[in-house]
């Protein structure tokens, strides 16, 4: 397929609608209101439907229902939007059944600002619900990266019975990249069988969340867990960037490892030995891909406060060796700052 | 390293500068480069202003963002030009509307192409046609796409509904071109 230029917000629905997604439920918010406009255009035309929900609380448990009745469905927000909707997540987790979200991440906390930001790592992949549960989290890089996660994250909801965070921040959503939109690999998904479908003679199913007996709420967390392990093994994803002779490495995600990468490009201009770890999943979180020993130093770079920074110490296993710079409530990191932190921290080592 | 153009592009909303990136993006994307258009938006869009940074590239692009390290600089509007100026990299290239904009102080690290876009637009018919004076200038000077792939790229961005404003937007283009070209 010849490619096409879109915006990221658009590439969402372009991306969902080939994996086959046909119901969206969401309540719009800046930077990703091109989501929601541009399915309620698209999911008529192809016998699905859009729903603008009267808030976030609606529209994430209209979106448990849909995934309930097993459809492929999805909603989108942005960071105080995915606040409202934790309550929800967690039925989700706890239903087990397969769900999406794409979150444009903006500055924050509390209603924040509407400018692009990384600050809801600790939200999203540590969870900002209660009990013990987990979410996918995929972080896409670029436009592509985007299109890519989005159709890929309909298929892990499924295989697993899981919600699937796709987390991207404002930037992505606004900005403008050639796409291609591609088949992603094969998985094994099984059937919903579990599915409200109605009864038809035939045994009830059920998708409930209410456990009372402890030992049997326990057994069911145990189960999850079972499951998350499963994911830890199969999913984990980075990439790395001029790492084979690196003596530092920065650790970086999304927009905040773009900047990144320029800077890798300058700095070894400079003869720096310096590279980059970028997770691609957030959770499970790729701990080995920090596991080096002959790395010095990893330079942990977010649009936030650190929020990742106990992930990358857990990875090397030494707090000495993780440092942290970034800019946050919507601030952007500049490829002259990004490269002037990391010359203080390496000195003259070249 | 590989050939970056970053061109910053920044005047009032409905100029055109929005699309002139766009077209700029396309016309790349079908000469097989790695392309990315990053708009404003949020409180400063909310002000009237508009502007995007296009990153055209030979290999994969890292920032997609500008600070100060534009090739190319083109405003349209004396405010976007005042507020702007400063990304412009020392060597770069500034092309700027010279019907709306004083430039009395000029840098004198970079290249000014002063263009009186409103007038030639004018004379064309149609102000509306600015932004496409300016894009045949830009491009014919920064060495961007090729030229005729903007008319490409303008079928694909504005749709066939658009197909018969093809004429007169070579003819914008042209003129853009002709009238940088002179200044040397």
């Amino acid at each position: 397929m010849a490619k096409v230029l879109l915006k990221g917000n658009e590439a969402v629905v372009r991306a969902a609608i080939e994996a086959g997604c046909k119901y969206f439920f969401g309540y719009p918010i800046t930077p990703q209101n091109e989501i929601p406009e541009y399915f309620s255009k698209e999911l008529p035309k192809i016998g699905g439907a859009f729903v603008q929900g009267e808030s976030e609380v609606a529209s994430i448990n209209m979106l448990y229902g849909a995934a309930a009745a097993g459809a492929r469905a999805m909603t989108s927000s942005s960071s105080p939007g995915i606040a409202l909707m934790q309550e929800g997540i967690g039925y989700i987790a706890k239903a087990e059944v397969p769900a999406v979200i794409v979150n444009m991440m903006r500055g924050g906390p509390g209603l924040g600002g509407i400018q692009p930001s990384q600050a809801d790592y600790n939200m999203c992949v540590k969870g900002g619900s209660n009990g013990d549960y987990r979410n996918v989290v995929l972080a896409p890089g670029n436009v592509q990266e985007l299109v890519d996660m989005v159709q890929e994250a309909f298929d892990i909801a499924d295989q697993y019975g899981i919600l699937c965070i796709v987390l991207a921040d404002g930037l992505i959503g606004q900005m403008m990249e050639p796409v291609e939109l591609r088949k992603p690999k094969e998985r094994p998904i099984p059937a919903k069988d579990w599915a409200l479908t109605g009864r038809n003679g035939g045994k009830a199913h059920r998708v409930y969340n209410l456990k009372l007996q402890a030992p049997d709420l326990e057994q069911d967390n145990f189960d999850l867990f079972k499951k998350y392990a499963v994911i830890e093994k199969n999913e984990k994803r980075h990439e790395d960037y001029m790492m084979e002779d690196a003596e530092f490495a920065f650790a970086s995600y999304g927009t905040a490892s773009r900047v990144v990468r320029t800077a890798v490009d300058r700095l070894r201009e400079e003869g720096y030995k310096i590279g980059l770890i970028r997770p691609q999943t957030l959770w499970p979180f790729p701990y080995e891909a920090f596991d080096r020993p002959q790395i010095k130093k990893f330079l942990d770079i977010e649009l936030n406060m650190g929020q990742m920074v106990d992930d990358v110490v857990l990875g090397c296993g030494d707090k000495e060796k993780v440092e942290f710079f970034g800019h946050t409530g919507g601030v952007l990191i500049t490829v002259d700052e990004v490269c002037d932190f990391a010359k203080k921290i390496m000195g003259g080592a070249k | 390293m590989s050939k970056i153009d970053r061109i910053f592009c920044a005047g009032f909303g409905g100029q055109g500068v929005m699309s002139m990136g766009q077209l700029l993006a396309y016309a790349a994307m079908l000469e097989e480069k790695e392309v990315t258009w990053c708009p404003s938006y949020g409180p400063e869009m909310r002000g009237g202003e508009a502007n995007c940074s296009v990153t055209i590239s030979d290999e994969r692009i890292g920032s997609p963002l500008i600070n100060n390290d534009a090739s190319v600089g083109v405003f349209m509007n004396g405010a976007a030009y005042n507020k702007f100026i400063g990304k412009v990299m020392p060597g770069g290239k500034v092309f700027i509307n010279s019907d709306l904009i004083d430039d009395s102080n000029p840098r004198t690290d970079i290249t000014y192409y002063r263009i009186p876009v409103n007038t030639i637009a004018t004379e064309l018919g149609k102000i509306q046609l600015a932004n496409m004076v300016m894009l045949g200038a830009v491009n014919d000077q920064a060495h961007l796409v090729d030229q005729d792939m903007l008319l490409e790229a303008f079928k694909k961005v504005f749709g066939a509904a658009k197909e018969k404003f093809i004429p007169i937007n070579k003819e914008a283009l042209a003129k853009g071109a002709e009238a940088a070209a002179k200044m040397f």
